[in-house]
């Protein structure tokens, strides 16, 4: 747990970037810092591993005060991935990733071994071991910071706007991987991003700061969307709070027709299937060719998604199947709609 | 015309042992100039890796760095020879002093242009300050640092040349004296011979270059990346790799 | 020093005029044939390392040892101003040729493509819109050149072209100080009144660059 007690930061000139905070990063959970330019965010996140020292106030770790230990060997405790990940081109990858044990005086060919191990546990190949960083794209050379983060397997970790400087759909893989490598690790994170949406789906918790270093609000993405605190907050979060807040609702209780006799009832459509039962496309009457599928979804896929393919249909219906891809269902936009209308009178019950 | 070349290919002059042989200048001009660029390097190196690594006292580093520009070379050695006498120190103390301005210039350059990302990185990982100028500044400014010592070499070498009018050894030598004497085989040997040294020792040092710097830091050769430079780049490129100028 | 000054003032101006044009010619001719060079170097991409390359190896030659090549190359005779001029001029094109070169290269871009769009043809766009805005970029490389060019006169002396390198053989021959250290005051100060007039030259060629920020 990373506890924030009364933190202030002033810069030399008066600037207040981190105004009197109090925070609590709970153990294990990812902890997102959300906020617009100069809120405090990353100068809050920079304060945990001594990188900026705060002006007044205490920051601990498990119950230790920072500033009473030797910054060097605290840092190297904490896992720190940075925006454009800031690798030595002049070492290889794994020399990059194996930085904090050679540090510590780990036997340089045992550390060089743990850190090809980490290559693929961040979805590296080996081969890339022995490149040099200008050789990688943007993307993997996020990749290998995160890698060189693990590599002590620090408790903590700091990510400073991690996955801001590649583009969009790598963007969306880092994001899923970093997830999944959570799920496993468990790792207590702090971090850091000005993009509401990223915040929205990676964290566990979310802080989000105001101009001039204030919390906002903090609570579960959740809780931000269907409570905003304030105007501020309902403004940065975003004018469509309720279709987000349908990211956090599963398919598994939305009903389904069966697929086999489904008809679309405005254009008459069905759903083409092949001899594994996978869905093709839907074939409408006039044209005769089928028309592809936006996508499907499966039972764990949320509902957000769910409404997103039954708008894209060429059909207006979203077909579901199971995990052999196999078509077990579909459902109609106007089913989703009676769904949620109901979930709302049950949720004003 | 074949009587320019005369001086170059006769046997005589080649002798090993000889007090005044091509060998013997060679290795007075090589020692001399290899000595006095070490001993620069070791005041200026350190100096500009402390300037760079704190970013304090950078008008030093700078200032020494154009001071040591418009120094006209051929000027101070001669002071230098008037005030002290004509012996060999004076010179070298010369070759010292205007072999710094440029090392330390290009160092501090150097250190101030490695990335910030992979320095902060470094801090933030838990390098001590010493770790991560030696562990993560210093390789990465290795080429524009030996850029700078490269620049240095040629122009003590060069200098090295021009002091053989105050009776300084070396291939300059060969110049004066032919030039003296009338004996214009002896200066066409004297031009070709320092000039093929001063090729060879910049081919030797780019060859070392080659070997120290890690092959990720190296200055690309592509000209794709180098259309992705920015123009500020590019300029202050220009002013790294003329900081020592004189021949 | 004083005196002395009094007593040679005719020699030292006429020695600060001959190293004055001395100096500057082979700029400005170094400088008008690196254009089309360092233009060359980019449009024909095989020229680019030849050029580069050629240019070290010759920035690297002592300029004494230059000085004496090029009397044999051209057939003048040693003392004259020619080989000092010649000299001088390939150093600063050897110098400056990979500067236009670079500059150009690192101007390319949007803004390139955009003018190429509107329709400029080459030359138009290369003297209109890439060139002003390698101003910057080349400025430096012609201040770096001036500067060298002036301390380099100075070894002229040794081929009967000294400008002020006069003074510095002067006073050797007769064991006095003070010719050598006004030699040395002058061509340094003269090196900074061109260094700064280079700078005043080009803040007004190019006047959008000391616009300030947006508000």
């Amino acid at each position: 747990m990373i506890t924030f007690d009364q933190v202030t930061k002033t810069f030399p000139g008066g600037n207040v970037a981190v105004d009197d905070l109090s925070l609590e990063l709970p153990t294990g959970q990812i902890t997102v810092f959300v906020g617009p330019s100069g809120c405090g965010k990353t100068t809050s996140l920079r304060m945990i591993n001594r990188t900026i020292e705060p002006t007044s106030g205490t920051i601990s770790i498990d119950g230790e005060d920072v500033s009473t230990q030797d910054a060097a060997l605290l840092r190297r405790k904490i896992g720190y991935v940075i925006q454009h990940a800031g690798l030595f081109p002049h070492r290889t990858v794994v020399d990059n990733i194996a930085t904090v044990p050679f540090l510590n005086g780990v036997n340089k060919k045992q550390a060089r071994e743990e850190a090809v191990q980490l290559l693929a546990r961040v979805g590296l190949d080996e081969s890339m071991a022995n490149r040099y960083p200008t050789q990688l794209s943007g993307g993997q050379q996020q990749r290998v910071g995160v890698a060189r983060a693990l590599a002590a397997d620090p408790p903590v970790m700091l990510m400073d706007e991690p996955f801001s400087a590649v583009d969009p759909i790598v963007r969306d893989g880092l994001q899923k991987e970093f997830l999944r490598l959570q799920a496993e690790l468990g790792k207590t994170i702090a971090f850091v991003t000005h993009d509401i949406d990223e915040a929205i789906k990676l964290g566990d918790t979310v802080a989000i700061f105001r101009v001039g270093g204030h919390l906002a609000q903090v609570g579960s993405p959740q809780e931000l969307l269907d409570n905003p605190a304030d105007e501020f907050v309902a403004d940065f979060v975003g004018r469509d709070r309720g279709f987000r807040g349908l990211s956090f609702v599963t398919a598994d209780k939305l009903e389904v027709e069966p697929v086999r006799a489904y008809v679309d009832r405005a254009t008459g459509a069905r759903l083409v299937l092949d001899d594994g039962g996978r869905p093709q496309g839907w074939r409408f009457e006039e044209t005769g060719s089928p028309q592809p599928l936006a996508g499907t979804f499966t039972v764990e896929d949320n509902l957000r998604l769910v409404t997103d393919l039954a708008i894209s249909s060429p059909a207006g219906a979203a077909v579901r199947v199971d995990h052999d891809g196999v078509a077990d269902g579909v459902v109609a936009h106007e089913a989703i709609a009676r769904h949620l209308t109901a979930m709302r009178r049950e949720s004003e019950r | 015309m074949l009587n320019y070349f005369g001086y170059l290919f006769d046997g005589a002059n080649w002798q090993l042992s000889g007090d005044s042989s091509i060998p013997e200048r060679l290795a007075q001009h090589v020692g001399y100039t290899l000595a006095a660029l070490a001993l620069a390097a070791l005041i200026a190196l350190p100096l500009g890796l402390l300037i760079g690594h704190t970013n304090r006292g950078a008008f030093i580093a700078i200032g020494l760095g154009n001071l040591g520009r418009s120094l006209p070379t051929f000027g101070l050695v001669l002071l230098l020879v008037v005030y002290l006498g004509v012996y060999i120190w004076p010179v070298l103390l010369a070759l010292i002093v205007l072999a710094i301005p440029p090392i330390l210039a290009q160092t501090y350059a150097a250190i101030r242009s490695v990335d910030p990302a992979a320095v902060d990185a470094a801090v933030g990982m838990g390098m001590r300050p010493l770790q991560v100028l030696f562990q993560a500044e210093v390789p990465m400014a290795l080429p524009l640092i030996i850029g700078g010592l490269r620049n240095a070499l040629l122009q003590v070498c060069a200098t090295a040349t021009i002091a053989a009018y105050a009776s300084f050894g070396g291939l300059g030598r060969l110049l004066i004296d032919g030039l003296n004497r009338n004996q214009y085989d002896q200066v066409l040997a004297g031009a070709v011979l320092v000039a093929a040294l001063a090729i060879a020792l910049d081919y030797i040092s780019a060859l070392i270059e080659r070997v120290v710097v890690s092959p990720g830091v190296r200055e690309r050769g592509s000209r794709r990346s180098r259309r992705s430079r920015s123009a500020a780049r590019t300029q202050s490129r220009t002013e790294e790799s003329a900081v020592s100028t004189s021949r | 020093m004083i005196t002395y000054l009094q007593n040679n003032y005719p020699e030292i101006l006429s020695d600060l005029v001959q190293h004055l044009w001395l100096a500057l010619i082979p700029i400005v001719v170094g400088a008008a044939l690196s254009l089309p060079l360092g233009y060359l170097a980019v449009r024909i991409p095989s020229l680019y390392q030849p050029v580069v390359n050629v240019g070290a190896v010759l920035y690297s030659i002592p300029s004494l040892a230059l000085f004496l090549m090029i009397p044999v190359i051209i057939g003048v005779g040693y003392l004259s101003p020619l080989n000092v001029l010649i000299g001088l001029s390939l150093y600063t094109l050897a110098l400056l040729g990979r500067t236009v070169a670079d500059a150009l290269i690192s101007v390319q871009g949007e803004t390139t493509q955009a003018a190429q769009a509107l329709g400029y043809r080459p030359l138009r766009q290369l003297l209109g819109v890439e060139l002003p805005m390698a101003a910057p970029v080349l400025f430096a490389g012609l201040r770096v050149a001036t500067v060298a060019n002036i301390s380099l006169v100075s070894v002229g002396a040794l081929v009967g072209s000294g400008g002020l390198g006069d003074l510095f053989t002067g006073g050797f021959q007769l064991g006095f100080v003070e010719p050598i250290i006004i030699g040395i005051v002058l061509s340094m100060l003269l090196a900074g009144v061109c260094d700064v007039g280079l700078v005043l030259l080009q803040r007004r060629l190019t006047p959008w660059t000391r616009v300030g920020g947006r508000a």
